[in-house]
């Protein structure tokens, strides 16, 4: 029985305001919150919502035939309680069928992998006990920001008591290799790994909708007979996508829900394809051969590696100027001033040097449409402002420790 | 091709464009021949024959009667000049021959000039210049139905095929005291017509021709176009350059029309100065000429000063005419356009069968002021040449401050008074910052007051006008270069900033903002915007190396080449 592992990758970061100079030490606000409610809610109404009814009834109807894996940035997550609260209580509902894995990530959705593994450590920890005390069982499997993987990656996810981590299955990693089966990256003892089969998911979150492509429209029986086409040395199919496919990406005029409603029969009616969650898998398969990954690899474009978010020079020098300010606010929230600290970790999230991308030529138009700046450089001047702005922060809040503090800090 | 600059002679981006747009169709194996109003021998001939419409002969047909007349009273004064073309209208005028009349043909003639023959130029009903006395060419308006007859001339040149009755009510032209004299009705007499030419009953206008005229007016195509447009004589130089023969003279001449034909060239300033209307007006004749001679698949006119001629010239060849909007009378003039260019725009738009734009900022403008449709409306954006791609001049600055650059016309179309708003909002948080505001123009006085009541006369610099070698200097000592334009057709400055290795500002109302993905880009307005985008630039090294990197990449990969390949595509879907 071949097993179609679906995982959705639920996140939403909190926008900056247009920060401008003259904002910068005058006590501004420095997040966009109307617009942050205003996205959450109607991503909530268009797709979150919408899919989270579906899938639930598709667990009413197949019962356990029918699972999935779901990862919710702690910032999504912080969203969801301050502004679209029925989003998690349907997250809940979905949680209780045990039908449904909730992984294991960064909390605020960062690259903090690339460059401190204390705050990574810090990160992935606060965001699994944050999961444990919402749905209800602490993740056993780790997907990391944008699918980033490593060797060191994987090992740390192991140390931190991870079975299962994902990864992307690409082209430069696999070689002859299938995505199909189950890898240990080089270094690691027990950790298993997963990789995404981009193939079929973007059958799926890209071409679905596209009338030049020669299969559209793709019907569920057909793609379920793709799967259970395949060779008997495939033994699942990781088909992870950002959960905004359904309803966002693709809009619900593109037939996208009632693929996805009538794709758990229409896979089970093959009697070759079950459905699973990763940690499932993790249980039920073993490697079958090492990995090596020595440079990090994500999901991201046609190149799979990190120029997405660190390609360029304003990229690099905001990333950087970022993580120089990690020290002191953490000393900061050692010793109980805890605001600079946990802004930080907005800041850290992601997307923020994202919407800087200038690959313009090639992979552009997606970066585009994400983005609530007109330029990459806006982007960059609006976050490097933040930044100046809570370094002064940062430095004040120092001033104002006694000696006490900074040796409580310090320990 | 039809255009006002040609390089060397540049007065601004027109002459650049012109020139890269015919090195890239050279490139595409198109033969261009460029028409500037005055050749001066050293344009730059790579990619296209230039010349000049004061090369051009026009030939002009004297009628026989008259002359005779004329030659009878003896070629004692400078109407001399006219009886240079020789009897036989069947030989070429020898040029060496006028020589020496010449002269006495360009300085005043003799009050009795009146008496010379009606000249009838055979690109005649031209004289659509609506000059009154004292009035400053581009301050007097046609009214429209002046306009509209005007351009029902222009439309209606082919003299020789049929022969039309003089107009009587055209719009009083532009008549130096040394005029034919026959050139106004009563009515229309112009208060600048202090010419001893009234004086003289029998040629006071056509209206009153003798029967002998009328009746050659009826024969003669060319002297059916009365005498209107003979004001040029006094612009007229005859036949004294031996570098270009003068045509053989038509041989279509009705047969029976006893008339001599001579030839003629006419002088350009070639610039924008007080005869520019005078001058468009010339310039079309000129073409109009240039075409009888010579078989062209296509014409294309740049910016309006050659709309009239490129109508003419298309419409005598019967081939397509594609109208290229380098910059609208709305980018010069804002909400309030010149009525006459204004005119002269619409009807290029109108008559052309492609109108190229050079940006899509540009193509909007037409569109919504124009009403052109899109089938219509094409884009080739400008580039940049070679030469002005050149390495960053290694100058070392001056000054510890860092510099904060303006640089170009300081008038209304330009926003110095943005640069200077935002100025302001900088100096406060980095006070070490110096502005410089490079260039001259109308606005200049004010803004120098205008910055020093701001307080900021410690911080703005003014230079006046630049050029050469300055120039690039100052882009190169510049950390920051600003355009703050209200309405830029293109603006091909930032590109050469960027080729200087200067980060760069530009006005989201350009047409250069289309072109370049790695300038930072602000709406002219929005001053606090262009404050915060220079504090940026200068706090941080990242974003100012990323925009002059990436920034001067584009700027190397743009190409006149490209360009020729687009402006080719275009010719093809007119030329199949």
């Amino acid at each position: 029985m071949r097993r179609v592992v679906f995982y959705f990758q639920v996140h939403q970061p909190f926008r900056l305001r247009r920060f401008s100079f003259f904002d910068i030490g005058a006590g501004a606000e420095r997040f966009d919150d109307a617009e942050n409610a205003r996205i959450v809610r109607r991503v909530a109404e268009k797709c979150y919502l919408a899919m989270n009814k579906l899938l639930l009834e598709a667990i009413e109807r197949h019962g356990e035939q029918f699972r999935c894996a779901f990862s919710i940035s702690g910032t999504a997550l912080d969203q969801f309680e301050r502004w679209s609260p029925e989003t998690l209580k349907s997250f809940q509902a979905l949680a209780a069928t045990g039908c449904v894995e909730f992984l294991g990530e960064t909390a605020s959705h960062s690259l903090a992998s690339l460059v401190s593994m204390d705050e990574f450590d810090r990160q992935v920890i606060s965001h699994a006990e944050r999961i444990e005390k919402l749905f209800g069982r602490r993740p056993t499997t780790f997907r990391n920001t944008e699918l980033v993987i490593s060797n060191p990656i994987a090992r740390r996810a192991e140390e931190l008591g991870f079975d299962v981590i994902l990864g992307e299955g690409a082209d430069p990693l696999l070689g002859w290799r299938s995505p199909h089966r189950v890898y240990r990256p080089e270094g690691c003892e027990k950790i298993k790994l997963l990789l995404r089969s981009y193939r079929y998911s973007d059958d799926i979150a890209f071409r679905f909708s596209n009338k030049e492509w020669p299969e559209y429209p793709l019907s569920p029986e057909r793609f379920a007979g793709w799967l259970a086409a395949l060779g008997p040395r495939e033994k699942f199919v990781g088909l992870f996508m950002d959960y905004e496919t359904f309803g966002e990406h693709q809009w619900e005029s593109t037939g996208i829900f009632r693929f996805m409603r009538e794709l758990p029969a229409a896979c089970l009616a093959t009697g070759k394809l079950a459905f699973a969650t990763p940690a499932q898998v993790g249980r039920e398969l073993d490697p079958v051969a090492r990995l090596d990954i020595p440079r990090p690899i994500s999901w991201a474009d046609a190149e799979r590696d990190l120029t997405a978010w660190l390609g360029n020079q304003m990229q690099k020098a905001a990333h950087e100027a970022l993580y120089q300010l990690l020290p002191d606010a953490w000393r900061l929230a050692r010793a109980g001033v805890v605001e600079p600290y946990l802004e930080w970790r907005k800041l850290s999230t992601s997307d923020h040097v994202y919407y800087m991308c200038t690959k313009f030529f090639s992979d552009g138009d997606v970066h585009k449409y994400f983005s609530p700046y007109a330029t990459p450089h806006d982007a960059f001047i609006s976050f490097m402002n933040v930044h100046d702005d809570l370094a002064r922060r940062i430095r004040a809040a120092l001033g104002t420790l006694d000696e006490e503090q900074i040796a409580a800090s310090a320990s | 091709m039809l255009g006002w600059e040609f390089p060397p002679h540049i007065t601004g981006g027109l002459a650049t464009a012109c020139l890269g747009l015919c090195e890239g169709l050279h490139a595409q194996g198109v033969e261009v021949c460029f028409v500037v109003p005055r050749a001066r021998g050293d344009e730059d001939q790579r990619f296209a024959r230039v010349i000049g419409a004061n090369q051009i002969w026009l030939r002009r047909e004297l009628v026989a009667a008259a002359s005779a007349n004329e030659i009878a009273r003896g070629a004692s004064s400078a109407s001399a000049a006219l009886a240079v073309s020789t009897s036989d209208r069947s030989s070429s005028t020898a040029p060496s021959a006028a020589a020496p009349a010449a002269p006495a043909q360009a300085q005043g003639l003799p009050a009795d000039h009146s008496h010379a023959p009606s000249l009838a130029p055979v690109a005649q009903g031209l004289s659509f210049v609506d000059r009154e006395a004292g009035d400053e060419p581009l301050s007097a308006y046609f009214t429209p139905e002046q306009y509209q007859r005007w351009l029902a001339r222009l439309a209606r040149l082919e003299l020789r095929e049929s022969p039309e009755r003089p107009e009587f009510d055209a719009p009083a032209i532009e008549c130096a005291a040394l005029s034919h004299a026959v050139e106004s009705s009563p009515s229309h007499a112009s208060p600048s017509h202090a010419s001893p030419s009234h004086a003289s009953p029998s040629h006071a206008s056509p209206a009153q021709a003798s029967p002998a005229q009328a009746s050659h007016a009826q024969a003669s195509p060319a002297q059916a176009s009365h005498a209107h447009a003979s004001h040029e004589s006094h612009n007229a130089s005859v036949a004294e350059s031996p570098a270009q023969t003068p045509p053989a003279p038509l041989p279509s001449a009705p047969a029976l029309a006893p008339t001599r034909v001579v030839s003629e060239r006419l002088e350009f300033r070639g610039d924008y100065g007080a005869d520019l209307f005078g001058e468009v007006e010339r310039y079309a004749r000129c073409v109009a000429e240039l075409v009888e001679r010579e078989r062209f698949d296509l014409v294309h006119a740049h910016d309006w000063m050659t709309f009239p001629a490129g109508e003419l010239a298309a419409q005598r060849l019967s081939v397509p005419l594609v109208a290229h909007v380098h910059a609208s009378e709305y980018d010069r003039s804002g909400e309030h356009p010149d009525e006459r260019i204004r005119r002269i725009e619409q009807r290029g738009v109108d008559v052309a069968s492609r109108v190229v734009c050079v940006s899509h900022y540009t193509a909007g403008i037409v569109r919504t002021r124009y009403h052109a449709a899109d089938e219509k409306l094409r884009v080739v954006h400008n580039a940049v040449t070679r030469t002005e791609q050149r390495e960053r001049l290694r100058t070392t600055k001056s000054v510890p401050e860092p510099i904060v650059l303006f640089l170009g016309r300081v008038t209304f179309q330009k926003g110095p008074e943005y640069f200077l708003e935002a100025a302001r909002r900088v100096v406060d948080v980095e006070p070490r910052v110096k502005f410089v505001m490079v260039g001259a123009g109308d606005m200049l006085p004010k803004m120098v007051e205008r910055a020093a009541r701001m307080g900021l006369a410690r911080h703005v610099h003014f230079t006046g006008f630049l050029k050469g070698p300055d120039v690039e200097r100052i882009y190169s000592m510049a950390d920051v270069y600003v355009m703050p334009s209200v309405s830029e057709p293109f603006g091909i400055s930032p590109l050469e900033a960027l080729a200087l290795d200067t980060p760069v500002i530009v006005s989201r109302q350009s047409g250069v903002s289309e072109v370049l993905s790695n300038a930072l880009k602000v709406d002219f307005w929005d001053v606090d915007e262009i404050a915060n985008k220079i504090v940026a630039l200068l706090r941080y090294p990242a974003l100012r190396d990323h925009v002059r990197a990436a920034g001067g990449d584009e700027v190397r990969a743009m190409s006149w080449l490209d360009r020729g390949r687009r402006l080719r595509e275009v010719y093809g879907e007119l030329l199949g």
